[in-house]
């Protein structure tokens, strides 16, 4: 009960540096970062799948974690909300501090923390249900019991999503008849209508095509007004196109155990890093002669 | 990057060619095996349509004669005309309803602690093994365990050798199925939907509520209904909680009496009562008997694929 409180008194402190952002004064928001790791490693039983990962997220920016396959990009992502906790024989060592707070303390709430921190997953993952329950499900967990309240959360958050016009004559339809960049616009509709305040992306447009993709880019663009969004991508041209900041992590052998550990390269704005890297490693992932 | 096939088939070729592709081997292995598999499906169902015949052919007296009169009679092992099935109905039916009220909770309740609460320790892991070990269980033995605790140890709250006793005992007995059957369909929800409601900050129980629970609803509803019909067919460890064989004399007992102290039956019992008969009219009240419960545990399977079929569209 208690660290629930706490978290809420302090997303209230930070509602009141939202609002000045907002009433004008650009600097607040650009300072705080949303999220900081420091140190982070994540073990998979004795296995370190990444290590030493260093990064801080700022608000209302698009943050892209590149590089290659088991580089541990998804892996630092799910630590961002504590997903990694359903998954037994994960461990934490280093902090995630979010808003100041270290979200691996033992008195932080996972699930306080998710209902803050959505995420997007790399397969479309609709509830089998219609697409109205897939939306009002979020709201009605935090208490929202009355229809007229939820019809209007759920025509907003389909308006965000740019799925309201293909489906409002069809609320009451299961969710699984949708096309898969339907289901995924779905699931981000689906993360909109809790109003959280990050939206965590693992390689969102994996599983779709080219324009079905094209259309998720836009929408982060639109939202990211709203939420602080970090996404993982295989797509080297997807971070470029939408990131304010990259992360290029890749992987080392580990001398012992010949099991391949992740590691963070290099995180800078996307810009330098696709122009200009300071690293050689990302220079030779972003052109292409590596991964 | 030598490409060696296509130089064998040159234009002079080309009627070698057809003849290769259109006139080589049939792929006799293949015929064979699925002539193989065919005929033992035949033997399999002709085993079942004999089996159906044959009680047919042998209940044929009963049924044409006094089918009425059958269903509404008492248990009597005594007097193939004054034999019937009717308080082997009720009996059956009572026990049904006890198994679903008792077993079906407890066990599902088992499920979803062992797959979404508990799949973290060594020693969830080795419960679910000695569940499925529980399985595997003869009957016979869990009526040993009916008749020592629920018939002699809580003797006084189940009324003795009552029908309630019985009904506990098949509980039981098909707990561990529905634990087992409950564990596989919560198993087979994909991982997607858990972390979809947790990411959206559901909490562990309103996940397994409002998503992993419906998802699993079809499966459960399939394996629990088939643990009913195997409590149905049952008839070891009622033999030995007091399920009557000879002559059920119900007096004037009222229903809810008749529960709570009297003596009962059910069709597994009577059938076997009646099949310890001699002569040709009581053969013929056996075949009756055993074809009205193979029409029960039908109908209740039945029941199970309409149940699943009904839960499966309604999303």
């Amino acid at each position: 009960m208690n660290d629930s409180r706490n978290l809420i008194e302090q997303e209230s402190v930070l509602e009141q540096k939202h609002e000045e952002t907002v009433t004008g004064s650009v600097v607040s928001h650009e300072d705080v970062p949303v999220f900081r790791t420091k140190d982070l490693s994540v073990f998979y039983g004795d296995f370190r799948a990444v290590r030493d990962v260093n990064v801080y997220i700022k608000a209302r920016e698009i943050t892209a974690f590149i590089g290659p396959s088991g580089c541990g990009k998804s892996t630092v992502l799910r630590c961002f909300d504590r997903m990694n906790d359903l998954i037994p024989t994960a461990r934490v060592e280093g902090t995630v501090e979010y808003h100041g707070v270290n979200l691996y303390d033992r008195e932080v709430d996972a699930v306080e923390v998710r209902r803050r921190v959505g995420m997007v997953f790399q397969k479309p993952n609709p509830f089998p249900k219609s697409i109205y329950d897939n939306l009002a499900f979020g709201p009605r967990l935090n208490g929202i019991k009355k229809k007229a309240d939820l019809d209007v959360i759920v025509e907003s958050s389909l308006k965000r999503a740019a799925l309201w016009d293909e489906v409002k004559d069809r609320l009451k339809a299961s969710a699984m008849g949708l096309s898969g960049g339907q289901q995924q616009r779905l699931c981000i509709a689906r993360c909109i209508a809790v109003e959280p305040d990050v939206i965590l992306m693992d390689e969102p447009c994996s599983a779709l095509d080219p324009i079905a993709t094209a259309r998720i880019e836009d929408l982060m663009q639109e939202i990211k007004r709203d939420f602080t969004i970090i996404i993982v991508t295989h797509n080297m041209q997807q971070a470029a196109r939408v990131s304010d900041q990259t992360a290029f992590f890749t992987t080392e052998v580990n001398p012992e155990s010949d099991r391949r550990t992740g590691v963070l390269v290099e995180f800078d704005k996307t810009q330098k890093m696709f122009s200009n890297p300071s690293d050689s490693r990302t220079e030779a992932y972003v052109t292409g002669r590596f991964g | 990057m030598a490409l060696s096939t296509p130089a064998k088939f040159g234009a002079s070729s080309a009627a070698n060619l057809t003849a290769r592709i259109t006139g080589g081997k049939r792929d006799v292995k293949g015929r064979v095996v699925e002539w193989i598999l065919l005929t033992t499906l035949g033997i399999t169902l002709l085993v079942l349509v004999a089996l159906v015949v044959n009680l047919l052919d042998r209940a044929w007296p009963v049924l044409n004669g006094r089918f009425g009169d059958f269903l509404s009679s008492g248990l009597d092992a005594s007097n193939a005309d004054e034999a019937g099935v009717w308080q082997a109905i009720r009996g059956t039916l009572t026990l049904a309803i006890i198994v679903v009220v008792v077993s079906f909770p407890l066990g599902i309740s088992c499920a979803v602690y062992l797959e979404e609460y508990a799949s973290r320790s060594r020693l969830a892991r080795l419960i679910r093994i000695n569940v499925r070990n529980l399985a595997g269980v003869p009957s016979i033995v869990y009526g040993i365990l009916g008749l020592t605790i629920f018939v002699k140890f809580a003797g006084g709250i189940t009324g003795g050798r009552t029908v309630i006793a019985g009904g506990l005992t098949l509980s039981v007995l098909v707990l561990p199925v529905v634990v087992i059957t409950a564990s596989e369909a919560l198993r087979a929800v994909p991982r997607s939907i858990r972390e979809g409601a947790m990411g959206v900050g559901a909490t562990q129980w309103e996940t397994v509520r409002s998503h992993v629970l419906p998802s699993a609803a079809p499966g459960i509803l399939t394996g629990t209904m088939l643990a009913l019909s195997r409590a149905a067919g049952e008839a070891a460890p009622l033999l030995l909680v007091g399920g009557i064989t000879g002559l059920l004399r119900t007096g004037n007992l009222g229903l809810w009496e008749q529960i709570t102290e009297g003596g009962f039956t059910s069709m597994p019992v009577a059938i076997f009562s009646y099949a310890r008969q001699t002569g040709a009219d009581f053969q013929a009240v056996t075949a009756a008997a055993s074809l009205i419960l193979l029409v029960l545990v039908v109908v209740i399977n039945g029941l199970a694929i309409w149940l699943r079929n009904r839960f499966e569209r309604n999303w």
